[in-house]
């Protein structure tokens, strides 16, 4: 098998992980140790530069990075990464004065954002600085978007959406609240603008048009627009019986409102069994906690009204076959039930619609009714317009919008300074070793056996006295400090040179999880079978070596469990092994080789 | 050495044994010595001998004198027992321990300076005794503890670190230990497991004394050029002429040996040796013959390793010999054990 090109810049960012994992590409472990020395305004900087919400991702993020941490493959539970993420917002001093600065004499080009949700907040956050002029337009009188409407205040408090969203307003964003963009014509041709980012969400909730829902229509809401009013104060209470019609992460902030709002039992209705659930496993373990029921394997059939009045709701009980790969081969009715309901609240799902963009202005639409959106860079097919977060491809989550905004802020200054939208930066890796003495590295290589900590949460009997007391409370002090330590450093990389090795069989010998093994080569399925554990994993990389000097053997090393202990670099007499931190780059608009134009394109813009 | 414990974390599916037991269990305390020791990897080699033929850790007895060598003992089978004695004396040592209990299994670490200068009188008696122990010289030909000046292994003509030559010819415990008699003489490299773990399982299991020299290059002070124990010296000059597979009791042997070149040795509980020759013209159970075999390569410069001589004789080893009791002398009743007065009257009565 030929020698791993560790220069790709791929290679030593896949062994991170959760970086790898996350849309944005945070540099998870860098901000956990600047938590670890209590450096908690770097560690929320660090955080900032990739995902510009840790503060509210801190809260809600939907955490892909967690099920891909490697602890989670050492033993059962990943790192708190999320939580962390909240330590590091909490307690942040004041960060503004090392945002990067916003020039006086702007660049002479307009950018107009549609919606004032994550998206359009990321595009705003990466172009001031470049010397744009943005002007974002939110329908509502208040700025967040799906965060702010969508996400119960008892998960997600207003003033940390307030606080993030200021901090890129204030860099001089034109924000225009209360204004509502009608056409996309009139704003092409009379807005005056260079270019168009399009952040309006998937603000259009499924319907389930059963027998019953025109009758029963003033108790049947959909879910995503009745939180919304929930977060304008304009609903305020709910029957006592309330049924929530399917399983995601908006049917969990819909129960759990409805408890806050009065409720007295709560059923979430799923069509099918647990493991084909949408809501994250942690969204599902918090609303039970709340003794909220979760009804399995319940199709909605009609709602039932009686003299004009909501009386609840018929299902068809369901089983299924399952085959062994875990898929529904058939599906049966086996008994129909009815259930008492004053509210039913209808949670299957979102979709993005665009009614104000006409259909002539080149901006393409599938037989789906979604926008032809390049999945790189961002444009429709009309120059100059871009799509970014739930709009271009349907529902996803913050982490993803974020990136979408990062990555459409490149287009637009590319598009803006007449270049390509599609040159653009290619990702690259440094290396930068942490050996600090014969054995002494800068980062804490010591594996700390302790389990995960639980955030505390505040009594179940408190909590329902208001609809916006935040129920996790975020980590104790000694519990931040006791999680730091559980994060493996996967950044800090083990790097091997195979001329300086002489096969002394020390790094072998010492590693704690048997991932090294000096070996005659051969493919890599021959390989994995022949290593000193089994190679099983193959989503996980071997990292093989030039052939050795003395018997032309191979390194290979299995990144799959490796807990970077360093201790192959600590006990190699050559230091044919050493450990250095990968600093993935993953470019942004300021790092297009394009920056820097504000002087250059003043002239020819006036 | 490293500055931390091995973090007491495993791989997931690391396998166990009869025992239940995975290698992690057979490993002992944080090793202090230089970083890239060959002892350290024959530490390693001991820990996977032990795991694999599923060692009981309270069944075995680590002793070991002074020197490099002998501190390894305290870095494998930390649950076993130990002792660490005077230098040079450890043989005495384990003829006690063994006579006393011998249950047990003893294995015995030791240099070339341990074995071959201060303690070879020691080191001759126990191979004359047939002491039933697993002897094991990490052999780097140097004093690495006093800063490498050569030691009795060190070969005529090999440099130390500041270029000094030798011109003293070597005492080789290979030849030592054919000559005075051992039955079971292997040599083995440090960088090369796969032959060294094989033959500490066969070593342990040999009910009798067997003699493994291991080539252990010592990374701070013998491993330049000039050295004729470097790893990059011995991986050119050692030629494997015998493999050696312990084969446990019950367990049949694999059949990918060709006809007529695997020889099976039988040991005493129905377990085997099954030695492979990769030489033609050698035979590992003739005493005199690889005497003359492994000597004359010696002359060519030509480390021969593997399991040089095996024979199965169990007749002079020192339980057979001496006729001692088959129990253990902390399993005698107490009785049996401390007969009385009247009993040591009559044993008196003999000499008067």
């Amino acid at each position: 098998m030929a020698a791993t090109d560790t220069s790709h810049p791929d290679y030593f960012h896949k062994v991170v992980d959760c970086q790898w994992a996350c849309p944005a590409h945070t540099d998870v472990p860098e901000y956990i140790r600047l938590i670890a020395q209590g450096r908690f305004t770097d560690a929320y900087l660090v955080n900032r530069r990739s995902n510009v919400f840790p503060g509210i991702l801190g809260r809600v993020c939907d955490r892909p990075c967690e099920p891909a941490c490697r602890r989670g493959r050492v033993e059962e539970k990943p790192v708190a990464i999320c939580r962390l993420k909240r330590v590091a917002a909490d307690h942040k001093d004041e960060f503004r004065d090392r945002l990067p600065a916003v020039p006086a004499q702007k660049n002479g080009k307009r950018i107009a954002c549609i919606g004032a949700g994550c998206a359009s907040l990321t595009v705003a956050n990466d172009l001031m600085p470049l010397g744009y002029e943005v002007t974002i337009f939110e329908q509502f009188a208040v700025a967040g978007g799906l965060m702010r409407t969508n996400i119960p205040s008892f998960r997600l408090p207003g003033s940390v959406i307030d606080e993030e969203i200021a901090a890129i307003v204030d860099m001089g964003v034109d924000l225009k609240l209360g204004h509502r963009i009608e056409s996309m014509r009139k704003l092409l041709e009379e807005g005056g603008f260079d270019a168009v980012f399009v952040g309006s969400g998937a603000p259009k909730g499924k319907e389930l048009n059963l027998p019953g829902r025109q009758e029963g229509g003033a108790n049947i809401h959909i879910g995503i627009t009745w939180l919304e009013s929930i977060a304008f104060e304009h609903i305020k209470t709910v029957g006592e019986n309330v049924l929530i019609i399917g399983v995601g992460n908006t049917a969990m902030d819909c129960c759990r409102s409805s408890l806050r709002l009065g409720a007295k039992s709560v059923k979430v209705m799923a069509r099918k069994p647990r493991q084909f659930f949408k809501a994250s496993e942690w969204e599902l373990e918090d609303a039970e906690a709340e003794s909220v029921e979760i009804v399995i394997n319940r199709s909605p059939k009609s709602f039932v009204v009686e003299g004009g009045k909501l009386k609840g709701m018929m299902f068809d009980v369901m089983e299924y076959e399952v085959d062994a790969r875990g898929r529904i081969t058939a599906e049966h009715v086996t008994a129909e039930e009815f259930l008492p309901a004053d509210d039913v609240i209808l949670a299957i799902g979102q979709e993005n619609a665009f009614p104000w963009i006409e259909r002539d202005l080149g901006i393409e639409f599938d037989k789906w009714e979604v926008p032809k959106v390049d999945p790189v860079t961002h444009e429709s097919t009309r120059k100059g317009v871009f799509f970014g977060g739930d709009a271009a491809f349907g529902p996803k989550n913050i982490i993803w919008s974020v990136e979408h905004g990062h990555q459409a802020a490149i287009s637009i200054h590319q598009h803006c300074m007449d270049k390509p939208v599609a040159e653009r930066l290619p990702p690259g890796v440094n290396l930068q070793s942490r050996k600090m003495g014969m054995h002494e590295w800068s980062y804490n290589n010591d594996y700390s056996g302790i389990e995960r900590r639980l955030v505390p949460h505040v009594s179940l009997k408190e909590r329902f006295k208001k609809i916006d007391i935040e129920v996790e409370l975020g980590f104790t002090a000694e519990q931040a400090a006791a999680e730091v330590q559980r994060c493996l450093n996967c950044d800090v990389q083990t790097v091997f040179d195979a001329k300086l090795c002489i096969e002394c069989d020390a790094c072998i010998d010492i590693c704690p999880v048997d991932c090294l093994t000096m070996t005659p080569d051969g493919d890599e399925a021959d390989l994995r079978t022949r290593l000193k554990a089994p190679a099983k994993n193959i989503t996980q990389a071997l990292y093989v070596s030039a052939p050795l000097k003395h018997t032309g053997r191979v390194m290979v090393k299995d990144e799959d469990v490796c807990v970077h202990c360093g201790l192959c670099a600590e006990r190699c007499p050559t230091a044919a092994w050493d450990m250095q931190k990968s600093w993935v780059k993953w470019p942004h608009a300021a790092d297009q080789p394009a920056a820097a134009p504000v002087a250059a394109t003043q002239e020819a813009s006036r | 050495m490293t500055y931390i414990p091995k973090p007491k974390i495993a791989h997931p599916s690391l396998p166990r044994n009869e025992l239940g037991l995975t290698r992690r269990d057979y490993e002992g305390s944080l090793s202090t010595l230089c970083a890239g020791c060959g002892h350290d990897s024959i530490t390693a080699a001991i820990i996977e001998a032990s795991w694999g033929i599923s060692l009981r850790p309270e069944n075995l007895v680590k002793l070991s004198g002074i020197g490099c060598s002998s501190k390894t003992t305290a870095y494998f089978v930390g649950g076993a027992h130990g002792f660490n004695s005077v230098h040079g004396r450890m043989p005495s040592i384990a003829m006690g321990a063994n006579a006393a209990n011998r249950d047990l299994y003893y294995i015995g670490i030791s240099g070339d300076g341990d074995s071959l200068s201060i303690g070879l009188g020691q080191f001759c008696h126990a191979i004359r005794r047939n002491l039933d122990m697993l002897y094991i010289i990490e052999n780097n030909g140097v004093y690495g503890l006093t800063k490498g000046q050569f030691s009795a292994s060190a070969d005529i003509g090999t440099k130390a670190k500041k270029g000094e030559v030798n011109q003293q010819p070597p005492i080789d415990p290979v030849l030592l230990a054919m000559n005075l008699g051992a039955g079971f003489v292997a040599r083995s490299f440090s960088g090369d497991k796969k032959q060294l773990v094989p033959l500490i399982q066969a070593g342990l299991e040999y009910p009798g004394f067997a003699l493994i020299d291991v080539l252990s290059p010592c990374v701070t002070f013998n491993d330049h050029e000039g050295s004729t124990k470097s790893y990059q010296f011995t991986r050119e000059h050692y030629e494997p002429v015998v493999e050696a597979d312990f084969v446990p009791f019950q367990r049949e042997i694999s059949t990918d040996y060709g006809a007529g070149e695997a020889v099976p040795v039988m040991l005493h509980d129905g377990s085997r040796v099954v030695l492979r020759k990769l030489a033609e013209d050698y035979d590992p159970t003739d005493a005199h013959a690889a005497y003359d075999y492994v000597q004359q390569h010696i002359a060519k410069g030509e480390y021969l390793t593997g399991l040089l001589h095996c024979r199965p004789t169990t007749d002079t080893e020192f339980h057979a010999l001496n006729r001692t009791p088959e129990q253990p002398l902390n399993q005698l009743p107490f009785g049996k054990l401390v007969p009385g007065a009247k009993a040591l009257d009559k044993v008196l009565a003999r000499y008067r």
